[in-house]
């Protein structure tokens, strides 16, 4: 860590602990991917979790995945909420041995010395109702901090996992502002320059968490929005039929945009949720309907050549 | 000699810490347990865990299993072959020869004498423990890693990385205790703490496994580690001059996330002290799993807090405390907002949100529950001495919390925050502790309310609850209570009976009856509902008299008399029947109607008749009939008018007057005589007396 220049640095540059983190996993043997191209509300949506998670085939990979919770916008005003967040995801299938380790050390390449630091493995059981996914693990707190989240996938699309795959989320802010001593997100140094050359997380994404607030709360169109729900569920079940290779159902060829529209749909959910238009009741039988999506695209995955067949 | 000794540790990655101390006790029953099934009858056991290990020593192990005979009986002599085979096969024998052949009524038989030589302690323990790891019963476990696809994978709280399994006496270098699980072996070896020594460290018996724990930084027992938390808190408090606020259940909590417990102090800034303690002290333990501390001289708390750390940190713990006042300082931002937020809304103008929030499918909305206990409250209120008007405003607001910001991050502060805001808005002192007293008794240890505002209100609303749960038939079964039902009763009669109420309840469901109908027609079983809810209360109360000591027949003695619903002379009566059963007097005149009631049931059956009509005085033939007669008039009518005076000892001892004349009726008078028209006016006569003592209890129900 000591070759890099400053403004690489992890506790000073939201950029360089990005980096830093990619430059971790890469040495690893992970695949370094780039964020999916849909709004999704967590990393685990990308398909290299969800789909890849089901099926015998070995996976490892990392990447940086900007996940949108409509609801969790604060116009701006607070210093910890965002509508809009990074999460760098890593999920590594099989298991291996040494993960929690193997975590510990990725810590410590961004600047947490687990000699001076308090870390800690708190039990929290992950749950997703939309993907149908459940699995065992830990919030990891650094100083009483939870800094991120650590799970052995055991079900996902309502399919049992086998082998089981370790997936390790870190909540990108919250990590940059421990590591370089900020209160505020809007006050984190992204670039890791000084003077009028630093570039903050407020420069970048301020008037976004702004407007998308506005927009989440007060002005989505939501009589769109449910057409697009109901649009994509139908273009889901719709690419879910056509993509069956032959009438005993042993091959299928179109599981990757089928789950887009699935993605596509939670999103829409999470909007009409945000907009306030879902009554209680409601709710629950949206996210019944997109766990459907997930279990039919994830039975159509495990048809498929990375999902195992052949 | 000394006999042989077993560890055993399981060591695995981070075993939630609630789980913890049931996981030892399950592990030392299920060794133990088997230990004695085999015969191995052990001196003694303990089982510890900490966050990676679960851990068991047992003491004074046989080293080999008793030498086992037994005998086997078999088919008989001639039966079919393939029953022949089969009794040799299960009897480990190769031919009919090796069997004895016997004798019994039916003629011979075959019997087999099995000879079991015992097994060498340590393999039937090796045999014995994989099992155990295989079949351990976690709330819920786990498979990982490349096994995990294969069926059969072992399954585990979380992923399980060694057991160190050792026999022998502890004078002598130990055996290893032999076998696998899932592709990972016993062996000597486990781990120390994961920070401070985690090296792996080769151990032997208990005793120098604890040693070694200990100087790897793994305080082993669970206990200690705990009591250190305690006291180094409750010392670094002191230090200060403050006092830690104790917390068991944290302490507990904290004691499992741990196996080197250090612990700091951290401050927060004082203008969070602006906020109610009750929402500090949630947030920072609910949050952060952190201890709060307050000044002795005025309880209130004080800006700091007390963190259990698991490392002995280079730079003395500075990081630490200063990361965990960074989190508490964003927490108690956010508290703080909440609470400023709540403040500006009153109570009242939240309401309108309930219409929204449903309270039961079939109950309709918390908007319309809350208007019937608004109602039912300013019915109840002249009852219990509240002022109407007081009370309803209560009942409208006390409910009104839920919808707050502090109440929805911390649900354990509903009510309280409900008074603070009511008293933030100007509320009457009494309006505003009913928000906060309504719910009370909350426990069995809970304080019951006493102010009538809060008296009022509480009652409505866990009447409302009950008498709206019995309307759908949604009643306690079993364990099986969701909508805590009985701890409503049980508050009612505490609320009733500690306050002295004079509170028919039956006439009080019907109300809350009424209140339901106004908005709900289709309820089933309105009819009954007072009385079958009656009878709930009548078991409860049977419950809590029990735990004070009061016989359970009495209770029902006196509820089983017609319309018993007011609580607190059901248990004056209660208490003045068990002082005279008590007395000499008591005891012959309950045998005296026992007698009575007997040979009345055998009459009756036999005749197949019922004797309850009154007897004719012309018929009357002993003076002993006569007097009897006349004292049960006297009696019942001195019993009736004590007991309308609500004076039981006074019914009592009217009652006591009676069995000198039932001892001489049984005495002299034979009831089955041949004049027919005779037995027929003695056998009412001894109707009379079970009618007597129907004036205070029904003695049919007392036992003995």
């Amino acid at each position: 860590m000591s070759e890099l220049p400053p403004y690489m640095r992890p506790e000073r540059s939201f950029q360089g602990l990005i980096l830093a983190l990619q430059r971790f996993w890469a040495d690893h043997g992970c695949v370094i991917l780039q964020p999916y191209d849909m709004e999704v509300g967590a990393g685990t949506f990308h398909p290299a979790t969800t789909l890849r998670a089901l099926g015998p085939r070995p996976w490892n990979a990392a990447y940086v995945q900007p996940s949108r919770r409509p609801k969790d916008g604060r116009y701006g005003e607070n210093p910890n909420r965002l509508q809009h967040y990074y999460q760098f995801q890593v999920i590594l299938k099989p298991s291996p041995p040494d993960i929690q380790q193997l975590y510990l050390n990725s810590l410590y390449a961004i600047g947490i010395d687990p000699g001076i630091h308090d870390i800690r493995f708190v039990e929290d059981d992950w749950e997703s109702p939309t993907l149908g996914a459940w699995g065992l693990g830990w919030e990891c707190w650094c100083d009483g901090m939870e800094v991120s989240q650590f799970t052995y996938f055991q079900q996902v699309a309502g399919f049992e996992c086998a082998p089981v795959a370790g997936e390790l989320t870190y909540g990108l802010e919250r990590l940059a502002m421990y590591v370089q001593g900020v209160d505020n997100v809007y006050n984190l140094n992204f670039n890791g320059r000084e003077d009028n050359r630093k570039v903050t997380y407020g420069d970048v994404f301020l008037q976004a968490e702004q407007e998308y607030s506005r927009h989440n709360f007060e002005h989505s169109d939501y009589e769109m929005l449910f057409k697009q729900f109901s649009m994509a569920e139908e273009a889901c079940r719709k690419y879910l039929a056509d993509g069956w290779a032959d009438k005993e159902k042993s091959r299928h060829l179109m599981v990757l945009p089928a789950y887009d529209q699935c993605i596509k749909a939670s999103h829409v959910f999470n909007l009409l949720d945000a907009r306030g238009v879902i009554s209680v009741t409601e709710r629950q039988s949206y996210i019944l309907r997109v766990r459907e999506l997930a279990k039919a695209c994830g039975e159509a995955w495990l048809k498929t050549q990375a999902g195992g067949q052949g | 000699m000394l006999m042989p000794d077993l560890l055993f540790e399981l060591f695995s990655e981070e075993i939630p810490a609630r789980m913890q101390a049931r996981a030892a006790e399950d592990l030392k029953k299920m060794v133990t347990d088997r230990l004695v099934d085999a015969g191995l009858v052990y001196e003694g056991a303990r089982a510890f865990a900490t966050p990676r290990r679960l851990a068991l020593t047992v003491q004074g192990i046989p080293a080999r299993q008793p030498d086992l005979k037994e005998e086997k009986k078999g088919p008989r002599v001639g039966a079919p072959e393939n029953a022949i085979a089969g009794f040799l096969k299960s009897a480990g024998l190769n031919s009919v020869d090796e069997a004895r052949v016997e004798k019994d009524k039916k003629g011979d038989f075959y019997v087999a004498l099995i000879e079991k030589p015992g097994r060498d302690a340590i393999d039937v323990i090796a045999d014995m423990l994989p099992v155990i790891v295989r079949t351990f019963p976690w709330p819920k476990s786990m498979r990982w890693g490349e096994r995990s696809e294969r069926p059969g994978a072992l399954s585990w709280v979380r992923p399980l990385h060694a057991m160190v399994a050792t026999f022998g006496p502890e004078t002598e270098e130990p055996t290893l205790v032999h076998f696998a699980v899932d592709g990972i072996e016993s062996g000597f070896v486990t781990y120390g703490h994961r920070f401070l020594a985690p090296d792996p460290i080769s151990v032997r018996h208990f005793d120098d496994y604890v040693a070694k724990l200990e100087k790897a930084k793994v305080v082993l027992d669970a206990e200690r580690r705990r009591e250190i938390i305690r006291t180094d808190a409750k010392n670094l408090a002191f230090a200060q001059g403050y006092e830690l606020v104790e917390d068991e259940g944290l302490l507990a909590e904290a004691a499992g996330l741990v196996e080197w417990p250090v612990v700091l102090v951290g401050s927060f800034d004082e203008t969070f002290l602006q906020i109610p303690g009750e929402v500090i002290q949630a947030t920072i333990r609910n949050n952060q799993k952190c201890f709060v501390l307050r000044d002795p001289q005025t309880a209130r708390l004080v800006n700091k807090f007390v963190l259990v750390s698991n490392m002995e940190a280079k730079d003395g713990g500075r990081a630490i405390v200063a990361g965990n006042e960074r989190v508490i300082r964003a927490r108690l931002s956010d508290a703080k907002f909440f609470y400023e937020t709540d403040l500006k809304t009153r109570l009242e103008d939240r309401l309108h949100k309930f219409k929204d929030i449903v309270f039961h499918e079939k109950l309709g909305t918390q908007a319309a529950r809350i208007a019937r206990i608004e109602q039912l409250t300013g019915e109840l209120a002249p009852l219990v001495g509240a002022d109407v008007g007081k009370a309803k405003r209560a009942a409208r607001l006390a409910k009104a919390d839920l919808l707050t910001e502090v109440v929805g991050e911390f649900p354990e502060l509903q009510g309280l925050m409900g008074r603070y805001y009511a008293q933030a808005q100007g509320e009457d002192e009494a309006v505003a502790h009913a928000c906060e007293d309504h719910y009370k008794p909350k426990g069995p240890d809970d304080l019951v309310p006493s102010d009538p505002v809060s008296i009022a209100v509480a009652l409505a609303d866990k009447i409302d609850i009950l008498v709206g749960f019995w309307s759908i038939d949604e009643k306690p079964t079993g364990s099986k209570d969701p909508y805590a039902l009985r701890r409503a009763a049980l508050g009612v009669i505490r609320i009733v009976l500690d306050n002295n109420l004079r509170l028919p309840l039956v006439a009080a469901f019907r109300r809350a009856i009424d209140g339901l109908l106004s908005t709900h027609s289709a309820l089933i079983n309105v009819d009954r509902l007072p009385v079958e809810l009656l009878a709930f209360f009548a078991d409860r109360l049977k419950v809590q008299l029990r735990e004070q000591g009061a016989r359970h027949d009495l209770v029902d003695a006196v509820f089983s008399l017609e319309g018993q619903d007011d609580l607190v002379l059901v248990v004056r009566r209660v208490a003045a029947l068990g002082r005279f059963l008590d007395s000499d007097d008591g005891r012959n005149l309950l045998a005296g109607f026992k007698r009575a009631a007997n040979i009345l049931r055998i009459e009756e059956k036999k005749d197949n008749a019922s004797y309850d009509g009154a007897p004719d005085e012309a018929l009357y033939q002993l003076a002993e009939e006569k007097v009897l007669a006349r004292a049960m008039a006297e009696v019942k009518a001195e019993a009736g008018r004590a007991v309308a005076g609500e004076d039981y000892e006074s019914a009592m001892r009217a009652m006591a007057k009676l069995r000198p004349h039932v001892d001489a009726f049984f005495d002299k008078v034979t009831v089955n005589v041949d004049d027919r028209a005779l037995r027929a006016n003695r056998l009412k006569l001894l109707n009379e007396i079970r009618a007597a003592t129907r004036a205070v209890a029904d003695f049919s129900r007392i036992e003995g």
